[in-house]
């Protein structure tokens, strides 16, 4: 045992990028286990698909998304227009694609900037904790009591409607349960050794964080990222529908699902098209978020 | 002077029930390129004490209520937040006592090592790597230059205690803590790490505290040894004092509690009943109710103070029970008839 070192080569040759082992990562063994999740791998697919669809889309099909034609208005899928059109005559299938764009945009900015928001807050108030904690804590409970529709036209009215705003909207909003997840992740984490490791090799509490903390419930955050994603664009359609999101002549799922509701007994096209992708779009990223849950946290897969 | 002092340190943790007294007015020093033992039973103080040394201890409800520890000069109990940044991981290290969970999951243990390293100079990022690896290999980790890429998951728990240990020396301190290091690993594991411990102490001339509750540990690795009990030190001095000249009935007590030591087939010794609660207040000697030795005064009066002998060795004196005899002469009387039972069975346990 004594020599134990001295057996050892002393003087490594020089090591090459080539040479190191890479290691694998708990995140690579979560993408392997995710894989093997027929279900969540076909909807991650199926979610680039229709994002594929919605991007790409308006550039390659004929029509103007906003270009009226009354001679050919109302008219059911055909081998011109395959979704048909719409009351005004425009195309329905560029405006589905430019609606995908806006919602998809929708969705993803806010969950973003709502995770941005509420993982930092939630670490940081967990991580600290005390009366910190308390007060930034007390801080989200009081956003949480602000009736969201009420918040919403209250901005509309302050600042006029915009895109920008919505995300706003919708950013403060999500990001209140985010944090209070991190929040509680972070607590469960800071007594663990690691973290006490961290602090007695003199780390600063920022470095703390962001460098030790986060990247451990990043798991659960990415889970509910995705499944923050599909409550996002409900949020949207909810608030187009009411007529406070985007306005006609843009498109979102939401305007035009509305626009279909009125139309539905006549030109039952014009609801059934954009539904069926607002629907596909929110079972994707559901199946996604189920399929990451099991594969970031194993032990909670039934089998 | 010693390289640090710890003199009069009192922790007290301010919980619901009361007042925990952790460390209660704790004074020893260790020199460069020493050993401390600090051993005790579970909920004696030993971790709490190193604790408040890096000023670990969760506040609240943790508090230092009062004392020193001059470390090179500074008072590490005065420091403020930044000063403590200094000196935590790069003039003192520390080790835990659970190898599985001290590392981070996600981060590469080369991460995790060069991270140490760059905290506290300003080393490029090939040096910095170069030199991670140099540390694995000198705590015997095979293949280091291929494995410092791996994640901690991929190593075992001795492994990890490897890692540990280059992660706490990496950056040459003045003083390794180490909070019972060995505790998680299994038996052959353990020694290899106090040896590895040992070996780099030897090269650096590292100070190292070592908290163990195995007596076997201290008197293997450790020059001077404090025994500690319901917060305070009840003895203290070189090992072989300790060991072989105990004066107090705790150490004594504990000695005899060591498996190996203790016959074949006799039941095995423990001190009976448990340490006391330190939320509540403990008038005259804490080890008085457990004491084996005929008592001679009341469990009230004043809290022993340490008497030194004069030679560096320090006990806490010893007023409250006879305690000139040695302990077996006042063990109670079931072990001797166990170890009649234990004699007259040696057939049976040849046979299995």
């Amino acid at each position: 045992m004594a020599d134990l070192a001295s057996k050892l080569p002393l003087s490594p040759a020089p090591i090459t990028p080539e040479q190191l082992e890479q290691g694998s990562s708990l995140w690579s063994d979560a993408w392997a286990r995710l894989r093997k999740n027929k279900l969540a791998l076909g909807s991650l697919f199926m979610f680039i698909l229709i994002g594929l669809f919605c991007v790409v889309g308006p550039w390659l099909s004929p029509y103007d998304s906003q270009a009226q034609n009354l001679f050919a208005g109302a008219e059911g899928p055909s081998a011109d227009h395959w979704f048909g059109t719409d009351t005004l005559g425009r195309d329905l299938m560029v405006r589905v694609m430019e609606g995908g764009r806006i919602s998809l945009l929708v969705g993803l900015v806010a969950t973003s900037v709502s995770l941005l928001i509420g993982v930092v807050y939630g670490a940081t108030a967990g991580y600290i904790g005390g009366k910190v904690d308390a007060g930034m804590m007390r801080f989200v409970d009081l956003l949480y009591a602000l009736p969201f529709t009420i918040f919403v036209i209250l901005l509309m009215v302050a600042f006029g409607r915009s895109l920008w705003l919505m995300f706003v909207a919708i950013g403060c909003v999500e990001w209140l349960t985010m944090a209070r997840i991190v929040r509680a992740g972070v607590i469960d984490l800071k007594k663990q050794e690691f973290v006490e490791a961290a602090v007695s090799l003199g780390l600063s509490n920022r470095r703390i964080i962001l460098r030790h903390l986060i990247p451990n419930v990043l798991g659960p955050v990415i889970v509910i990222a995705t499944l923050t994603v599909p409550a996002v664009m409900l949020l949207e359609a909810f608030l187009s529908f009411l007529g406070l999101g985007v306005q006609p002549p843009n498109a979102s799922w939401g305007v035009l699902i509305n626009e279909g509701q009125q139309n539905m007994e006549i030109f039952a096209w014009l609801l059934i098209f954009p539904a069926f992708f607002f629907a596909l779009t929110l079972f994707c990223l559901n199946f996604l978020g189920d399929g990451l849950r099991d594969a970031l946290d194993p032990k909670s897969a039934g089998d | 002077m010693a390289l640090l002092e710890v003199s009069g340190l009192t922790t007290h943790f301010h919980t619901r029930n009361g007042v925990v007294r952790a460390v209660d007015g704790v004074s020893f020093s260790v020199d460069r390129g020493e050993t401390l033992g600090i051993v005790g039973e579970s909920g004696s103080g030993k971790s709490v004490t190193c604790y408040s040394l890096l000023r670990l201890i969760p506040e609240p409800p943790g508090r230092i209520e009062s004392g020193t520890a001059m470390f090179d000069g500074q008072d590490l109990l005065q420091m403020t937040q930044a000063q403590l940044r200094q000196v935590r991981g790069k003039r003192i290290s520390m080790i835990f006592q659970d190898p599985m969970t001290s590392l981070n999951p996600y981060l590469r243990i080369s991460t995790q090592l060069v991270e140490a390293l760059q905290v506290h100079s300003d080393i490029d990022d090939k040096a910095a790597l170069a030199k991670a690896i140099a540390a694995l290999e000198e705590v015997g980790i095979p293949e280091a230059s291929r494995r410092v890429r791996s994640y901690p998951h991929e190593f075992s728990g001795g492994m990890r205690q490897r890692v540990m240990i280059a992660m706490a020396l990496i950056t040459d301190p003045d003083l390794l803590i180490a909070d019972e290091p060995t505790t998680a690993l299994d038996v052959t594991v353990q020694a290899q790490i106090l040896e590895i411990i040992r070996q780099r102490q030897e090269k650096l001339g590292t100070a190292v505290i070592l908290v163990t509750h195995d007596l076997g540990v201290v008197a293997g690795t450790c020059d001077k040894v404090n025994v500690m009990y319901a917060g305070r030190i009840m003895e203290s001095g070189t090992a072989e004092q300790v060991f072989y000249e105990a004066r107090h009935p705790y150490t004594r007590a504990l000695q005899k509690t060591i498996p190996s030591l203790q016959k074949k087939g006799q039941k095995l010794f423990t001190i009976p009943g448990l340490p006391p609660d330190l939320a509540k207040p403990i008038t005259g000697c804490a080890f008085y109710p457990r004491c084996p030795y005929p008592k001679v005064a009341g469990p009230v009066g004043d809290v022993p103070v340490l008497r030194d002998l004069g030679n560096g060795h320090c006990h806490a004196e010893c007023h409250f029970c006879d305690s000139t005899a040695p302990i077996e002469s006042v063990l109670p009387e079931d072990l001797a008839e166990d170890a009649v039972v234990g004699d007259a069975a040696p057939a049976e346990g040849g046979a299995a």
